[in-house]
């Protein structure tokens, strides 16, 4: 081993395949570490497998992949108000356990994050967290839908984007007012997509299941209609509109169709929706109610030909955390959401790569550099002079999801037992290991 | 021969030899309901429970005269009597009532699939008494006893379901047998209390009544409510009564020896005109009455009984 730079780097991970989509790079090589931020990306001269000695500072990563630490843009921590079931610390730990390295949590707390007071606090609790963690802060004050909240004071308390997520700003001029006046801070407005009277007290997708079932339907123009007027808005305000967890195939071609039009909209589809159907409610699994509903297939392969072709930007989790008893309910009343953060990265690799959806650069990209990019944030990069927020990936590893062993404190995933390939096995942040299976 | 489940659930996925099963069991009860002591020890020591968290007249003096007849010891309970309102949640009130060492529960309520949730925690026989618009499997199997009396088979008859098919679990559980019997099944009502993609359950589809009433032997009227019109699914039941309502002008169109049937509870002279209602072609009656033996027959079966009965 080359002397002078293990005393240079505090931590090498070697021989692992580093795949970085910002620079499109795909190639084997060692990341030399110091200071928490990359000083050294070696592609030519990597240590030999049989010189790793046991080291704590030499991580073996051959037959690995390297990434940018993974982002996720759509994460529901519970920390104000529900903290029995989701804290800051327990959601990021989830999320470093899942591969993560930065969580954008929504402000539907109770109370919710709508001042910088509230933002504050959020920064204040992530300094203990495992790994980074940005506020989205609410576009309405109390997520009511009536007045603006104080956007100019929430950037500067370091919010990331505003949304009154869980909820559609409802009122159109209300959401072409967000839309310009968070223009002034190129501030994405997140838009959570739902015509709420055809949603009104739906429970599922509407569908042939929910025909059966008796259960009362959420059609899929719920969605669509909210999304059309986003985009009629997004484009005569000339302003950035975000589209969360987008679940129909009439939502992806409304949003292909803007785009090519040169609408500034970008959008993320959830792991759930791509890779489950309404099927799975014939059981009336409450761990499968979730808000947009669980699809059909068609929806599916329609997500996943946007994914494919760009329309949709990003994967992102909606990690929504439940206690037991509240979905341990009869199906009508219990509430929305399931965690995401522990199966995401799996069901990446198995729904998507595994099925040749996607390639590794370009399912990564939607894990790293796209929701950067949409939020402005400074990570997603393997770059010299960048924070070391990496994944370390087995692509080989084959495991079945048990949702006991959770490091969230929900356990409300319709996941459980089924079997994946590919996770994350070791998660840097800022040069730490903060999480090592 | 036996019941294949400990429940009586729905009866999507029950096979024709079952029904059949609990049909020929429920012709040995309905001869005791004929005798002056209506009454056989069959059950006794049994303890029923009938939950009742939505309002029924019919099916809940129904189960209870099928328990009593059997000698079963039963309790009621409904939502307004019960800690629901403190807040209990369901999975604990009946929990409770398990403790209590019972056998059965009989169970109506409003959500689809509260039934099947109850499996998952008890170790009770669960019998639907209707949850939502999921499935109402006592009313659907009561329906082709009824039929099958009158015309001792359900195979090959043409059958349509009027009304509000979307909000009805009668509607469903009415499909799944009818179809599993032979029955061509048709459905005919608004577009707007018609179902996604109901279709694909193996039915035709009308919302024109003239050309669904067409040579059709049985006309299965579904109640229609107020509701419906103040969610905005109906213009008036004015209008309902006369494009969808049942009168005997329509009847020409049916084939000689029809049936007209109905769930209950009617209402005169919006989706039936009373003269249908009470007309010589109705079994309407006579489906509350086979509903006693139906429900004797399905508590004796998921009790663990076979189909002869002394």
């Amino acid at each position: 081993m080359n002397k002078k730079t293990s005393i240079e780097a505090e931590l090498i991970i070697v021989g692992g395949r580093i795949i970085d989509p910002a620079s499109k790079l795909d190639k084997v090589g060692d990341i030399y570490i110091r200071d928490g931020k990359i000083i050294k990306i070696e592609t030519k001269k990597l240590i030999p497998r049989k010189k790793i000695r046991f080291s704590p500072e030499i991580v073996d990563a051959y037959d690995k992949i390297v990434t940018p630490g993974l982002i996720d843009m759509h994460t529901h921590l519970r920390e104000p108000g529900r903290e029995d079931e989701e804290t800051i610390l327990t959601g990021s730990e989830a999320a470093v356990a899942g591969g993560f390295t930065a969580i954008c949590c929504m402000p539907n707390t109770q109370p919710p994050i709508d001042n910088q007071g509230s933002v504050k606090f959020i920064y204040e609790k992530a300094k203990s967290a495992k790994c980074k963690v940005y506020p989205v802060a609410g576009a309405t004050k109390g997520l009511k839908g009536e007045e603006l909240t104080e956007i100019a004071d929430l950037v500067k308390a370091g919010a990331v984007a505003i949304s009154d997520d869980g909820r559609p700003i409802y009122s159109s001029s209300l959401m072409r007012y967000a839309l310009e006046y968070s223009k002034m801070y190129d501030l994405p407005v997140i838009s959570h997509c739902e015509d709420l009277a055809l949603s009104s007290d739906g429970v599922m997708n509407e569908g042939f299941v929910s025909t059966v079932l008796g259960l009362k339907g959420i059609p899929g123009v719920a969605e669509e209609v909210m999304i059309a007027r986003d985009i009629r808005l997004a484009e005569f305000t000339k302003s950035r509109v975000h589209i969360a967890h987008v679940s129909t195939e009439g939502s992806v071609n409304l949003i292909r169709e803007a785009k090519r039009k040169g609408v500034k909209i970008t959008c993320e589809v959830t792991p759930h929706h791509f890779s489950l159907t309404d099927e799975v409610i014939k059981t009336f699994d409450t761990n499968a109610k979730v808000n947009p509903p669980l699809r059909t297939k068609k929806d599916i392969e329609a997500l996943k030909k946007g994914l494919k072709d760009g329309t949709i930007d990003c994967i992102a989790t909606d990690h929504a955390p439940h206690s037991i008893e509240e979905k341990d309910v009869e199906f009508d009343a219990a509430p929305f959401g399931m965690v995401g953060l522990e199966t995401a990265l799996g069901l990446v690799i198995t729904e998507l790569i595994e099925k040749k959806v996607l390639t590794w650069i370009e399912a990564i990209a939607r894990m790293t550099i796209n929701p950067v990019k949409i939020l402005k944030l400074n990570a997603g990069q393997i770059k010299v002079g960048m924070s070391a927020d990496l994944t370390v990936i087995d692509p080989e590893a084959n495991w079945v999801v048990e949702p006991k062993e959770f490091k969230s404190k929900s356990k409300n995933s319709p996941f459980g037992g089924r079997k994946l390939k590919g996770r994350a096995v070791l998660t840097i942040v800022d040069g730490k290991i903060a999480y090592q299976m | 021969m036996k019941l294949k489940s400990r429940h009586l659930l729905g009866l999507e996925g029950i096979s024709k030899e079952e029904i059949g099963l609990i049909l020929d069991t429920a012709e040995t009860f309905k001869e005791v309901l004929e005798r002056p002591i209506k009454k056989v020890p069959t059950l006794r020591g049994v303890t029923v429970v009938n939950l009742f968290y939505e309002a029924s007249t019919r099916t809940r003096i129904s189960f209870e005269l099928a328990e009593k007849r059997l000698s079963a010891e039963l309790v009621n309970f409904s939502a307004s009597t019960s800690s629901v309102k403190k807040g209990e949640t369901l999975k604990d009130t009946v929990k409770n009532i398990e403790a209590m060492k019972i056998d059965m529960v009989v169970i109506r309520h409003q959500s689809s699939g509260t039934p099947y949730f109850l499996t998952q925690c008890l170790s009770s026989s669960i019998i639907n008494a209707g949850d939502g618009a999921h499935e109402h499997p006592t009313q659907g199997l009561l329906d082709l006893f009824t039929l099958r009396e009158k015309y001792k088979k359900i195979e090959g008859l043409r059958v349509v379901i009027v009304g509000d098919i979307k909000h009805s679990r009668v509607a469903r559980s009415n499909i799944w047998g009818l179809k599993t019997m032979g029955a061509s099944v048709a459905v005919c009502g608004p577009t707007t209390l018609m179902p996604y993609e109901i279709d694909k359950m193996g039915v035709e589809v009308y919302s024109n009544l003239g050309e669904a009433l067409q040579g059709a032997d049985v006309v299965n009227v579904l109640r229609i409510q107020l509701e419906r019109q103040k969610g905005g699914l109906l213009p008036s039941l004015r209008e309902y009564a006369n494009e969808f309502g049942i009168n005997s002008d329509r009847l020409k169109r049916l084939n000689p020896n029809f049936t007209i049937m109905h769930p209950g509870p009617i209402n005169r002279g919006v989706e039936i005109t009373p003269e249908v209602a009470d007309g010589p072609y109705s079994v309407i009656l006579d489906q509350v009455t086979n509903g006693v033996a139906i429900r004797m027959a399905v508590l004796y079966l998921l009790s663990g009984g076979e189909g002869k009965v002394e």
